[in-house]
């Protein structure tokens, strides 16, 4: 919980990793540059006194996350979303063990999301069933840029991907994150394209798709998407942070997000340990969009709110206390939400087909 | 018959004739040449002998952007009329060995990645020339409507090129609508999709709304891009132009103090050889 100027804000962090990149656990040189470029992201978007050295950023530690999310960092409830990179990490990057251990010593506070793999064909599914039942799952995070093999990526349209959703239809997993990495196949086309989440959230309308980093750096297909999808949401991990050094360009996300996507689908988190929460929350609840930037409306303490944990714990069915919930806006399931004429057009989703 | 210049001032025009040739190469995703990025890590010309390095911002940029890069650097220098002997190099990426390795055998691309690859990347390259002119469109628009907030936005269908003034937005418009192959009259519309196509009155917001989300998104990652490459590179900042578009106070700081007298760093390198 964080309070300022009489307004009280429940936190739900919906996207945290507890990791392991020590030199011990790496594999090969791919695990030394994959957390070189998250300490690089780190350091980039940082403000001064929040950057960790590069060895306590190498493997952080229950005790150290513990502090840093609910001791320091206001964290009402956070969420585990383990990234495996097997082909990187000897033991894999999140660290499965450790992660889950806390998550069921502090069910009140951490929940633990697993990851799959639909190149792991029959055998993955036993393996989501049996973790599933495990960890009690509720929701997974997919990495679409996994290397597997001779395989660097897949996509959430394969015929496979499509076995295990099914799946987690059956075991009630309803929660979908999505990060889009860079590399996938066939190279021909854009990694970072988003056309597969469109795909697999029309075919799966009972299951939420939250699309990590809210499609950055392709903004404006993850919103086209998002727009005409009511079960895609937009989760803000590796965007949050953009509100220090680039708070324009941080405006401008927000801006397109609350008028594409709605402020009842958008969710904060610290990407920890990417970076911390308590710096994130104070400046996001300081946060308005700079006048100068006439085309968005400023964002109200209610927006603020719903991202900084109540759309998330809506999500999860995190118990939130009464006065601190809102009801949702009086906004379509689909298309512009803005506040502006385009919003009148909304109802009819027949005219994004002229756009 | 010309006279023979000193072999010190001939080195130095052929090193300054290869980065210009360099200049010409850009990145396709931030549509920006890979010399203001700072991408060219080093450049040596030795007599007919050109050996370039490049550097990326991080280790996972898209491969097939990177190798993009990477080969359209080759295909220039290897075009100067004086140069026989071309080595580009990409350093400290994932695929380095992989894309390095293709490039000295000119494999091409899908000889490079072989099964990754399955046809080519010429789609790859439109759907980013349409996204940089879609951001231009916007930028120009915005520009209007900033300028005269009771100006309608339903009316911006109306704008042509001759309404739009004589300024650098305007000319980066022009030549992403030349790139596209769009009439560059004063009387073509300024808002249309990539193939001149216009908009019904009540589609203007809309597509207006589109584009500023493609101009939103290109210009934060540009700029993101850049600082993480004077993150990972100390001293790259001495290689990169600014970018107006998307700057923002905090680009500032992180800037040499002076950069009316910047020198790119592999040229100063030389000089200091």
């Amino acid at each position: 919980m964080y309070s300022k100027d009489g307004e009280s804000y429940f936190i739900v962090d919906a996207h945290v990793a507890l990791w392991d990149a020590r030199p011990e656990n790496q594999r090969n040189i791919h695990g030394k540059q994959f957390i070189d470029c998250f300490y690089d992201y780190h350091r980039n978007l940082s403000p001064e006194g929040t950057v960790w050295s590069y060895e306590d950023y190498l493997y952080q530690g229950g005790r150290r996350l513990m502090k840093d999310l609910f001791e320091d960092g206001y964290v009402d409830h956070a969420v585990f979303q383990p990234a495996f990179l097997g082909e990187f990490y000897k033991n894999g990057f999140g660290q499965t063990e450790e992660a889950s251990a806390l998550a069921q010593a502090h069910p009140d506070k951490l929940t633990y999301n697993h990851n799959f793999d639909p190149r792991n064909g029959e055998a993955g599914l036993d393996q989501l069933r049996a973790d599933a039942e495990r960890f009690g799952l509720r929701g997974v995070k997919l990495y679409t840029a996994e290397w597997h093999g001779e395989s660097r990526g897949w996509r959430l349209d394969d015929p496979w991907a499509y076995r295990y959703f099914e799946a987690c239809r059956e075991l009630g997993i309803t929660n979908i994150h999505i990060h889009k990495g860079p590399t996938i196949r066939p190279l021909d086309r854009d990694a970072f394209d988003v056309a597969d989440v469109d795909h697999v959230a029309t075919d799966f309308t009972d299951l939420n798709f939250v699309v990590e980093h809210c499609g950055l750096p392709r903004l404006e297909d993850f919103c086209w998407i998002a727009t005409q999808e009511p079960n895609v949401h937009a989760g803000l991990a590796v965007a949050m942070p953009f509100i220090h050094t680039r708070p324009r360009y941080f405006a401008q996300i927000i801006g397109e997000l609350l008028y594409w996507v709605g402020e009842d689908r958008i969710q904060f988190s610290s990407d920890y340990a990417l970076w911390t929460p308590k710096w994130l929350i104070e400046r996001f609840v300081d946060f308005q969009i700079p006048e100068d930037l006439t085309e968005y409306a400023p964002i109200t303490t209610a927006q603020k709110k719903k991202i900084l944990g109540l759309n998330a714990a809506k999500m999860y069915d995190i118990d939130v206390p009464a006065e601190l919930r809102l009801p949702d806006a009086d906004e379509p399931a689909t298309g512009p939400r803005g506040a502006d004429d385009t919003a009148e057009r909304a109802a009819d989703t027949s005219t994004l087909a002229g756009v | 018959m010309a006279l023979a210049l000193p072999e010190t001032a001939r080195g130095a025009g052929t090193h300054a004739a290869a980065y210009e040739a360099l200049s010409g190469v850009f990145d396709p995703e931030l549509d920006e040449p890979i010399t203001d990025l700072g991408f060219v890590r080093s450049l040596d010309v030795a007599g007919d002998s050109v050996t370039v390095h490049l550097r990326l911002p991080t280790s996972f940029c898209s491969p097939n952007f990177a190798y993009l890069m990477a080969s359209d650097a080759k295909d220039a220098l290897t075009a100067l009329p004086w140069s026989r002997h071309v080595v580009v190099e990409l350093d400290d990426h994932h695929d380095s060995d992989l894309i390095n390795a293709g490039l000295a055998a000119d494999a091409g691309y899908r000889g490079t990645f072989r099964h990754e690859a399955e046809q080519d990347l010429d789609e790859l390259r439109e759907t980013f020339r349409r996204k940089a002119h879609t951001a231009a469109m916007e930028r120009c628009l915005t520009a209007l409507l900033r300028a005269d907030p009771d100006r309608e936005v339903e009316a911006l269908g109306e704008v042509t090129l001759g309404d739009l003034p004589d300024d650098e937005r305007t000319a980066a418009l022009r030549r992403r609508r030349a790139a596209l192959g769009l009439p560059d009259v004063p009387t073509a519309p300024v808002l249309v999709s990539h193939d001149g196509t216009t908009y019904a009155v009540a589609d203007v917001p809309l597509a207006l709304r589109r584009a500023r989300s493609t101009r939103v998104s290109i210009d934060g990652n540009a700029h993101f891009c850049r600082g993480l490459l004077r993150t990972r590179y100390p001293g790259s900042e001495q290689d990169q132009t600014d970018r107006p578009e998307g700057a923002e106070p905090a680009d500032a700081l992180d800037r040499p103090p002076s950069p009316t007298t910047f020198i790119p760093l592999s040229q100063l390198k030389e000089h200091l050889s």
